[in-house]
């Protein structure tokens, strides 16, 4: 993907988040994202933590694409993204140890997570440092937004409230309950429930998809 | 004799009860990506189990043995990936050297599973004393576990291959319909939760 024409910083940004999302459209990273969604905060704590991770890995790879040989960059991006991964999670031990236990694993597992060796390979190491931290963040918050819509319909739907300020260091905490959990679909926010929230989505969006071509259609054969 | 009874029931759960792909949801893109074909997915598996078994056996030590020591365990992720990458590296060496017909079978897998997450999940996760208690059982912690992702990327290919030729409503061709089938077999996986 040389870019030859030059993208509009709000083109970069605004694509990551819609028509190149990580998780609806491009399928990618989606380990964290059916892990974490079993809670609205897990799911805002991770998507938060992306955001920082994938703008510091976009800025030093680009920063650094001159000077990393093209063979070994690779290995590379991967000490990078590793190291930037190591800082943050040291980071949130100290200041959310409740979401760092209630992430556990996944905190590590960023590194290897395909959107942030994705947007290295494919963006930061051949373009400029402003547009690979746009471009970082407007991919984090497409993945990020993704899997918080997620979390919302299976905390919602499975327990029947939302919880703010167990996990994250909020000053508050509260349950905010829409129905009693006693009629919440507990499968929900069991594993399973991850996968079926995330298939009818996807098919959703493909519907949508489906439909509006559908319409373009008439509307050329009108004419 | 007890020992070993541990081993066991430390190999069935992992493989079993907490399967790395349906309940623990590591390694859900190659799960997703490549079980379109089932000679892929045998290919796929069969690295996945060596390279994780191996990656294991090197970690595993290095973090009790080294990194702890010097004071440095907080650089295990960026340790585990390189050490994960060089197992790769060096498997794909010996097989292209003496074992040509597997080496071209396996050949496009293998650089893969460095960025799977399993690999490195499970390589972290059983330094976690309530994970696995010593070295052997981190071993079969980690075999178990390999299986596991065998066992159900081979059954949930069988099935897909099955859907392919089934009349899906059209939104839900692909991946959608795929992802519904995961979700039945996390559930039915549930049900072996009471095995032990």
């Amino acid at each position: 993907m040389e870019q030859t024409v030059k993208l509009k910083k709000k083109d970069i940004f605004l694509t990551g988040i819609f028509k190149e999302n990580a998780i609806f459209i491009m399928q990618l990273g989606m380990c964290p994202a059916l892990a974490v969604s079993n809670s609205f905060e897990s799911a805002l704590g991770m998507a938060v933590m992306v955001v920082l991770v994938l703008m510091l890995t976009n800025v030093l790879i680009s920063a650094l694409r001159k000077v990393i040989p093209n063979e070994v960059r690779i290995p590379a991006y991967i000490v990078i993204i590793a190291t930037s991964v190591t800082m943050l999670k040291m980071f949130v031990d100290a200041y959310a140890p409740a979401l760092a236990t209630s992430l556990g694993i996944f905190i590590p597992l960023i590194t290897v997570n395909c959107i942030v060796l994705g947007r290295a390979e494919a963006f930061a190491g051949k373009n400029k440092v402003t547009d690979s931290l746009i471009d970082g963040a407007g991919s984090a918050l497409g993945f990020g937004l993704a899997i918080i819509v997620i979390a919302l319909f299976r905390e919602v739907l499975g327990k029947g409230s939302l919880t703010m300020g167990s996990l994250l260091p909020f000053p508050f905490e509260f349950t905010f309950q829409l129905f009693p959990s006693k009629f919440g679909l507990s499968m929900l926010v069991q594993p399973a429930g991850a996968f079926l929230v995330m298939g009818v989505m996807l098919a959703a969006i493909v519907a949508y998809q489906n439909y509006k071509s559908y319409q373009q259609k008439i509307k050329g054969a009108r004419k | 004799m007890e020992y070993l009874g541990i081993l066991f029931a430390s190999l069935i759960s992992s493989m079993l009860i907490n399967n790395v792909l349906l309940s623990t949801f590591l390694g859900i893109c190659s799960f997703l990506g490549v079980s379109k074909k089932m000679s892929n997915v045998w290919g796929m598996s069969a690295a996945v189990i060596v390279v994780m078994v191996i990656s294991t056996a090197i970690t595993y030590p290095l973090y009790f043995y080294v990194l702890v020591p010097l004071g440095i365990g907080y650089i295990n992720t960026i340790a585990f990936i390189l050490v994960i990458a060089a197992v790769v590296q060096l498997i794909e060496m010996l097989l292209k050297r003496y074992m040509e017909g597997l080496y071209r079978g396996l050949g496009v897998y293998l650089p893969l599973i460095t960025t799977n997450c399993a690999v490195l999940g499970i390589a972290l996760s059983v330094l976690d004393k309530n994970y696995a208690m010593d070295f052997m059982d981190a071993l079969v912690v980690t075999l178990g576990s390999a299986l596991g992702y065998a066992l159900v990327i081979v059954s949930f290919s069988a099935i897909r291959i099955k859907l392919d030729s089934k009349d899906v409503p059209k939104a839900f061709k692909g991946m959608p319909i795929a992802l519904i089938t995961a979700s039945l077999m996390s559930l039915a996986f549930l049900g072996l939760g009471g095995l032990i």
